[in-house]
Formats: C-alpha cells, sequence, structure tokens
C-alpha cells in the first residue's frame, strides 16, 4: 500500500523544519547578536516560509510572515540591531506562525496584528525606508564555494636539511579540506645508492577546499624555492558530466603523450597495466592518476547530495509498517531454518543459510532507518529553558552534547515529555535565585546539562544541573510521613533518591506555575519503565544533580539466547549474557543453604529459573547456568538448556499484564510457539524481594 | 414495556442483539458478536509464570501474541480444564481507551444467534452471585437464561466477579 502524498501535509512538515531553525537561529542570536550568518538563516527560513506559505495556499501565514520577514531585511542590511526583545518578539511569532501553519481557523487574529504592531514599534526607527522584502537585496543563498585543486609537490633534495618536513605541509592541506595524498616514488632508488638525508618522495594531492588559491600558495611559502610545486584548479562543471578518464588526467598532467594514450587504447586491455608495461609511465603515477579519479568522483557526489539533497521524507508509518514486515520475515526466516535443519537436503539448508543473512542485513537497515539523532529532540528544549529563565527570573544556561547519538524513532517521540518535566524541575527547584548563588559562591547563571552518550547496547541521557542538589533530609522526612520508609531504617541514595519517582511526592513547600503542570516525576518513572530503561539519580549537595536515563536502542528487535526450563523456552536478552557454565552436580547438591557459584575466583550468586516460575517437572542432570550482568553484579541464571542464539521480534504483551514482573515482552519462536522475554533486572528484583519474603517467618 | 437504559445500552437501540453464545460450566453467557474477531481451537498456551490465575498464558495468532484468560475463574467457577470442546474465543475488548485482542477459554461455544430486545432484562438486584457491572442483561431463550457478558467490565477489572 502506498499512500499518497499530499503537497499540504508536505509543506506542514516543511514548515515544522523551517520553523525549527528560525528557533534555533533565533536562540543563537541571543548569546552572539552579531553574527551575519545567523541572521541570514533567519532570514532564509522566513523567506521560504512565506514562499511556499503562499504556494502551498497558507495566504494567512505568509501575509503574517512577510512582515517578520521584512523585519529581518532591515537586520541583515544593518539597519535594525538584533536585541533580546527582537530574539523574544520573533519567537512568539514563530510560535503565533506555527498556529497558523497547524490550526489556521483557530488562529487568534488580534494576537497576529498585536504582534505585528510591536514589530512595527521596533522597526518604527529603522524603517523609514521601507523596503520590500520580497526582492531579495542580495543573493540570498551563497552558491557553493568549493572547488577541487590539484597539487603536485616534489620537495627539493635538501628540503631535510632544511628542517623542513613535508609531511606538516601535507597536514595543513589536509586541514582546508577533503584531501587525497597520493605518494610518487619512482624517483627513490634502491637501498645502496640512497642517501638518507635526502628527500626522494613527490606527493599528488587532490584538495576539495573552498579556500582561496592564494591560502594554498602560502601553504608552500617557505620551500617553494626549493621545491617544484604546482597547483592547478580542476574545473568540477565539465567533469560532472561523466567521470573523467585516465588517460585524460594522465595527458593534463603531463606523465604521458597523448600519442602514448591512443597507442595503449588501440589495444584492448586495462590502460593502466597497459602504460605500465609498456614503460610509458610509472606504477606510481598511474596509482596517483587513479586516485585523482576517485577523489573527483567523491567530490561530484558530494556536491550532487548537496545540491539535490541527501535526505527524503517518508511518513513515519510506512517505517512502522516496514519493520512489521522486517519482524513476520524473522519469523518466517526461524522457521525455515528449523525445517532445513530437519531435512538432509544440503542445497535448502544453504538457501536457508543466505535467507538467515540477508534477514539480519535487512533487519539492521531496517533499524538503521528507524534511528534518529536526539538532537532533533535537544533542539526543542532550548526553548523550553529560554522561555522559564524568564518566566522565573532566573538566567540559565542550557548546554547539549552527544546531539549526534541515535536512538530508535519511538524511543525518542516518547522521551519529549519526560525530558522537558526533568528540565524544569531541574530550572525550577534544582537551580538556586542569583542571590543565593552568589552567596554560595557560583556563577550568577545556571547551567542544565544535557548529554547522550552510547553505551553497549543502551543509550545514557543524563540531565545535570549544578544547583543546590536534592535535600536528603527532606525527601526521608517526606517518605517517611507518606509510609514509603520506617522511620530509622537504612536506606542507600539509590532507594532514598526512588522516593522521588512516587507519585503525588514532592517536597517543594510551595507549588509554582513552573512545577505544578506537565507530566509528574511518576508520569517520568513510568514512561521509562515502559520503554525498558531505568533511571538513576546522583546528587552532591550544594553541587548539583544528575539525572540519567538508561535506555535500551531499539524496542523492535534484539538479539536474544533462547534457554529451556523444564517444557517452557524463555529468551534472555544477549547484552546482559556474559557466558554459560555446566551448574556441576557437586555446585548443585551444596546449594541447599546456599546460591553461590565460583567463576574464576569470584562469587557469583545463582537463581533457579525453575523454582522462581515454579515449573512442574524434574531438572536436567545436568543444568546450565546463564551468567548475565546487571550494572557491576553478576547474577547465574540456572536454565535446563541453553538452545542457542535467537533473532527476537520484541511482541509487547497488552496491558493486562502490567502488574507483571520480570517479563519485557513476548516473541514467536521457529516453530510458532510464544516465548518470554526475561527482564533481567526486574526479573532479579523480583527473586530478591521473593526471598525476602521467604526467609522472613 | 420501556426498555432500561442498560438494555439499551447493551442493544444499542437496535430490535434484536447478535450474539455468539458459550458455555462456562453450567450457564451459557452471551457476548456481542461485533466484540467477537474468531473462535480458535485450543493450541499450546505458553503460561507466564507467577501471573494471576485468570491469565492462563500467551498465543500466536498469526503472528499476532494474545492473551488467554479463564473466564470461569473471573466468575468463582473452578478453573476450566481443557476437552475436546474447549475453545478460544478470541474479542476485542477495551482496556483503559485502548481496544486490546483478547482470548476467552470457553467450555464449548454454541451458536451466533439472535437475542431480541424484548426478551431481555435488567439484572435483578438480589439473586446474583456475580458482580452487578460485569453483566448487562439477563435474556431468556425457552426455559433457560442467557447471560450478557459486560466484557469490557470483566477484562478491566483485577476482581473476581464475585459480589
Amino acid at each position: 500500500m502506498i499512500v499518497g502524498t499530499d503537497p499540504a501535509e508536505t509543506f506542514r512538515q516543511e514548515a515544522a523544519d523551517l520553523l525549527a531553525q528560525l528557533e534555533g537561529a533565533l536562540l543563537d542570536l541571543e548569546a552572539v547578536p552579531e553574527d551575519r550568518s545567523l541572521v541570514d538563516q533567519a532570514f532564509r527560513a522566513l523567506h521560504t516560509l512565506k514562499g511556499s506559505g503562499a504556494m502551498f495556499g497558507w495566504e494567512a501565514l505568509a501575509a503574517f510572515t512577510h512582515h517578520i520577514e521584512s523585519t529581518f531585511a532591515l537586520v541583515r542590511n544593518g539597519e535594525l540591531k538584533v536585541t533580546r526583545d527582537l530574539v523574544s518578539l520573533t519567537l512568539a511569532a514563530a510560535d503565533h506562525i506555527r498556529v497558523l501553519l497547524d490550526r489556521p481557523e483557530s488562529a487568534d487574529h488580534l494576537r497576529g496584528e498585536a504582534l505585528l504592531a510591536s514589530f512595527r514599534d521596533l522597526t518604527g526607527a529603522a524603517g523609514q525606508s521601507h523596503q520590500d522584502a520580497s526582492k531579495p537585496t542580495a543573493k540570498s543563498v551563497a552558491p557553493s564555494s568549493e572547488r577541487v585543486f590539484r597539487i603536485r609537490f616534489r620537495p627539493g633534495r635538501n628540503v631535510l636539511a632544511f628542517g623542513c618536513n613535508p609531511l606538516l605541509l601535507l597536514g595543513e592541506l589536509r586541514a582546508l579540506g577533503t584531501c587525497t595524498v597520493l605518494p610518487i616514488t619512482d624517483a627513490v632508488p634502491t637501498l645502496e645508492e640512497m642517501e638518507p638525508t635526502d628527500c626522494l618522495v613527490a606527493w599528488d594531492v587532490l584538495l576539495t577546499t573552498s579556500a582561496t588559491r592564494s591560502a594554498l600558495d602560502e601553504v608552500f611559502l617557505f620551500v617553494a624555492d626549493q621545491s617544484e610545486v604546482g597547483i592547478s584548479e580542476i574545473p568540477l562543471e565539465d567533469s560532472s558530466a561523466a567521470g573523467r578518464r585516465l588517460g585524460e588526467i594522465l595527458v593534463e598532467r603531463g606523465d604521458v603523450a597523448p600519442a602514448d594514450i591512443d597507442e595503449g587504447l588501440g589495444r584492448q586491455e586495462r590502460l593502466g597495466t597497459l602504460l605500465v608495461k609498456s614503460g610509458k609511465v610509472s606504477e606510481d603515477r598511474i596509482a596517483s592518476a587513479l586516485g585523482e579519479q576517485r577523489h573527483l568522483r567523491e567530490a561530484n557526489k558530494a556536491r550532487e547530495t548537496t545540491v539535490s539533497g541527501a535526505t527524503i521524507r517518508v511518513p513515519a508509518e510506512r517505517l512502522d509498517s516496514l519493520m512489521d514486515q522486517v519482524g513476520e520475515l524473522v519469523i518466517a526466516q526461524a522457521r525455515l531454518m528449523q525445517v532445513a535443519m530437519a531435512d538432509a537436503n544440503p542445497l535448502l539448508k544453504s538457501i536457508s543459510e543466505d535467507i538467515e543473512r540477508l534477514a539480519a542485513e535487512l533487519r539492521d537497515t531496517a533499524m538503521g532507518i528507524r534511528m534518529l539523532p536526539i538532537g532533533t529532540l535537544f533542539g526543542r528544549f532550548r526553548r523550553v529553558v529560554h522561555d522559564l529563565s524568564r518566566e522565573l527570573g532566573k538566567a540559565v544556561e542550557l548546554t547539549t552534547a552527544g546531539e549526534e547519538t541515535e536512538l530508535d524513532k519511538t524511543v525518542i517521540e516518547c522521551l519529549n515529555d519526560p525530558l522537558v518535566h526533568l528540565i524544569r524541575n531541574a530550572v525550577d527547584h534544582g537551580i538556586e535565585d542569583a542571590a543565593r548563588r552568589v552567596a554560595a559562591g557560583k556563577p550568577e547563571g545556571g547551567r542544565v546539562h544535557l548529554s547522550a552518550v552510547h553505551s553497549g547496547a543502551q543509550v545514557l541521557i543524563t540531565i545535570e544541573d549544578d544547583g543546590h542538589g536534592l535535600d536528603r533530609a527532606a525527601i526521608r522526612a517526606k517518605a517517611e510521613e507518606r509510609g514509603l520508609l520506617q522511620p530509622g531504617q537504612e536506606v542507600g541514595d539509590a532507594e532514598l533518591f526512588a522516593c522521588i519517582f512516587q507519585a503525588g511526592f514532592s517536597t517543594a513547600a510551595a507549588v509554582t506555575n513552573v512545577s505544578g503542570r506537565g507530566v509528574g516525576m511518576d508520569v517520568v518513572k513510568r514512561t521509562i519503565d515502559g520503554l525498558r530503561g531505568t533511571i538513576e539519580v546522583t546528587s552532591a549537595i550544594g553541587e548539583g544533580t544528575a539525572i540519567t536515563l538508561k535506555l535500551p536502542l531499539t524496542l523492535a528487535i534484539i538479539d536474544g539466547l533462547l534457554v529451556r526450563v523444564g517444557d517452557e523456552r524463555y529468551v534472555v536478552p544477549l547484552s546482559a549474557v556474559e557466558e554459560c557454565v555446566e551448574l556441576t552436580r557437586l555446585e548443585d547438591s551444596r546449594s541447599g543453604g546456599r546460591s553461590f557459584l565460583n567463576i574464576r575466583g569470584e562469587i557469583v550468586a545463582f537463581i533457579r529459573l525453575r523454582r522462581l516460575f515454579e515449573t512442574p517437572g524434574e531438572p536436567e542432570v545436568i543444568q546450565k547456568v546463564v551468567i548475565v550482568t546487571l550494572g557491576e553484579t553478576r547474577i547465574g541464571l540456572v536454565v535446563d538448556q541453553v538452545i542457542g542464539q535467537h533473532q527476537t521480534v520484541i511482541k509487547s504483551l497488552s496491558r493486562m499484564h502490567r502488574d507483571l514482573d520480570g517479563f519485557s515482552g513476548a516473541t514467536i519462536l521457529g516453530d510458532g510457539a510464544v516465548a518470554l522475554i526475561l527482564d533481567v533486572p526486574h526479573l532479579i528484583k523480583f527473586a530478591r524481594d521473593r526471598e525476602a519474603t521467604v526467609r522472613t517467618p | 414495556m420501556p426498555l432500561s437504559s442498560a438494555i439499551e445500552a447493551a442493544t444499542g437501540g437496535r430490535d434484536a442483539l447478535q450474539v455468539l453464545t458459550l458455555g462456562l460450566a453450567d450457564e451459557i453467557f452471551a457476548i456481542a458478536t461485533e466484540r467477537v474477531h474468531e473462535v480458535l481451537d485450543v493450541m499450546p498456551i505458553t503460561r507466564i509464570p507467577n501471573s494471576r490465575p485468570f491469565i492462563k498464558g500467551l498465543i500466536n495468532v498469526r503472528g499476532k501474541v494474545i492473551t488467554v484468560t479463564d473466564l470461569r475463574t473471573k466468575f468463582g467457577m473452578p478453573p476450566i480444564t481443557c476437552t475436546p470442546d474447549t475453545r478460544i474465543v478470541v474479542l476485542e475488548v477495551r482496556l483503559g481507551d485502548q481496544p486490546t485482542m483478547v482470548g476467552a477459554l470457553a467450555d464449548r461455544v454454541y451458536e451466533v444467534t439472535e437475542v431480541a430486545a424484548a426478551a431481555l432484562e435488567e439484572v435483578p438486584r438480589i439473586g446474583m452471585r456475580w458482580r452487578a457491572d460485569f453483566i448487562q442483561a439477563i435474556g431468556k431463550r425457552g426455559s433457560d437464561f442467557i447471560i450478557i457478558a459486560n466484557i469490557d467490565q470483566v477484562f478491566a477489572s483485577e476482581e473476581s466477579a464475585l459480589a
């Protein structure tokens, strides 16, 4: 099924992107008001919004945007300065444009008029010479200025003696752009004849750069006298039609005479091989020319992709159904493999193996498509912090790191609300007001740091503030009051801080406008649990609080280890598995009172899944232990048999199982049966709780 | 006879209610046909350790994992034992606000039939072992009573049906 693309919908998506760009540029402008490129970026976003808005029938939007664009035209011409007021006003205007975009019928015209009036006030002085911004005063899109240079650099024999290192020069070239460096060693004699202090190597360098010719000359300024330096530009336009031929390159470089090329081409062999064989040119020079061919091809490709746009838009539902189909394929492939293994036909086995490989690759590709950089989410939070810091009168700066960290699109979608809440909390509760900060010897402005980083099959997202930290005493008091902790009960930080995620738990004396709305910490916890993630809180009094969300990379398919307990099969996520060992009979018989294994001198506790799951039947004579890691600790899970690795398509369980502990979902096995997927952290917690209740009489 | 609001809710204002009738122990229950997706023979059910007795386990219905439940335990009857007549009725119920597919074990499935709205009666306030909100109406068919279950309520509730 192909969903027809609605042009209006395309515009809506495009406009949402443009608004995000505009917002980003505005927020940056607030920090560096004189940055011309940011002004240009904001102007371009407005200009495109207006233009395509009018084209797709969003007249009100286009008309409104026109006025904002005019204001920015003044800014571009230097007639108006970027001020905080202008930024705030434009942000408000961007919000209004968003309303005009999403719900044009419900847009408040008076609000639009009021905004425009404010803009007029602002431009009043400067806008005397009002000019129509729709006629661009300057070419608004800078032409791509990337050029390709061919540099032949043959340092003089004695440059080394003068203390010049040619490699440093090549390094400088590399810093200027995309560089292909090809050595030419045909002048290097045999070892006996070689003088070690002579520089005998020459280099051909292909450089794609936006730097000027004179910048290149400067690199060779100090060696130009002793060396042979040839710099020439290769025009990209004429080479973009078809790839340049090897012969052309060689002739242009003066390595081979045109007649030799014609002769070579007359014989039907690869030109390069031929020319080398006939001694017309050295192998190095051919390699160098071939390198140029490659470099040009890539430069052209890069240029094409920037011109045509390297991305396409795909409706999210299509990706979801693609993922579903890949999931079905993986299950069908598992069935095929089972049949193939039971059959003696070697041909069937080999086909089955091919399909297994293809299915795994397809799975990875499909999953890769669903991955989005988390930066798309971080961008929105700058606005949140900007608005909040104005609202609360606290100067707070949001810094981010790891925007390029990729996460499954579904995970990113679910993360917005929890992160907004955590950031609001950090700004509202975490960061003190300016007076208290100064008194505590901290800089007046607070800082919230948002970072994302990959760690194995998980992504860690940390929200860090430099505020006053969590008040352990207040949390403790509140927890005791609510009966979450017994008075005098010894608890660690982890357990104590876990209380803040309880519904309705707040130590704030007064509920402010900011903290009173949106989702609560309990909702944050529930969302993260729903994503099979965990939350860790660390805090130091006076220094700040860090909340780390640990999330799985994907929700769709994982690699699992299939195990058997009695007649039942379970999947252990492979990312948690460290190793599998046998449970020797000695260890088994000993374990009446204790359940420890000695793994290379380290004590590892184990849990009998058979007992925990109340599985009927007798255990296997030799049981196996799957050692899983949980943070720092290792724990063994005793099973009857380790069946093997299994591509696990995760099917989430219905809401009826929300009280269920220890399983994160189910999957369908090759024979069509359903198997449960163990949720290792929760399972271990469940086992511990159960042991605790068994011990207490 | 004016129809009560409960019966109107059950029939959706129509003259008759189309239902699937099924047997649980000695009782005949009825479920509106628009909620019934299909009726399956019993297949191997994957047990879920440490779950409530009402939940029997999971099955694979053409690539979808569906929870199978034992309605008998909900209605305070002894747990079901499988016989050649046992069937899994796949239903669509609303949990929270989401429609969810659920399998319900039945001792036997009778037929798809119509119960006239006039033959429906409100749940009597006394003489009922079950919680009133689990049952929409009681229908008469000959000498038998048919219990029209409010399946959304049955599945949403954590407790048993015993009042």
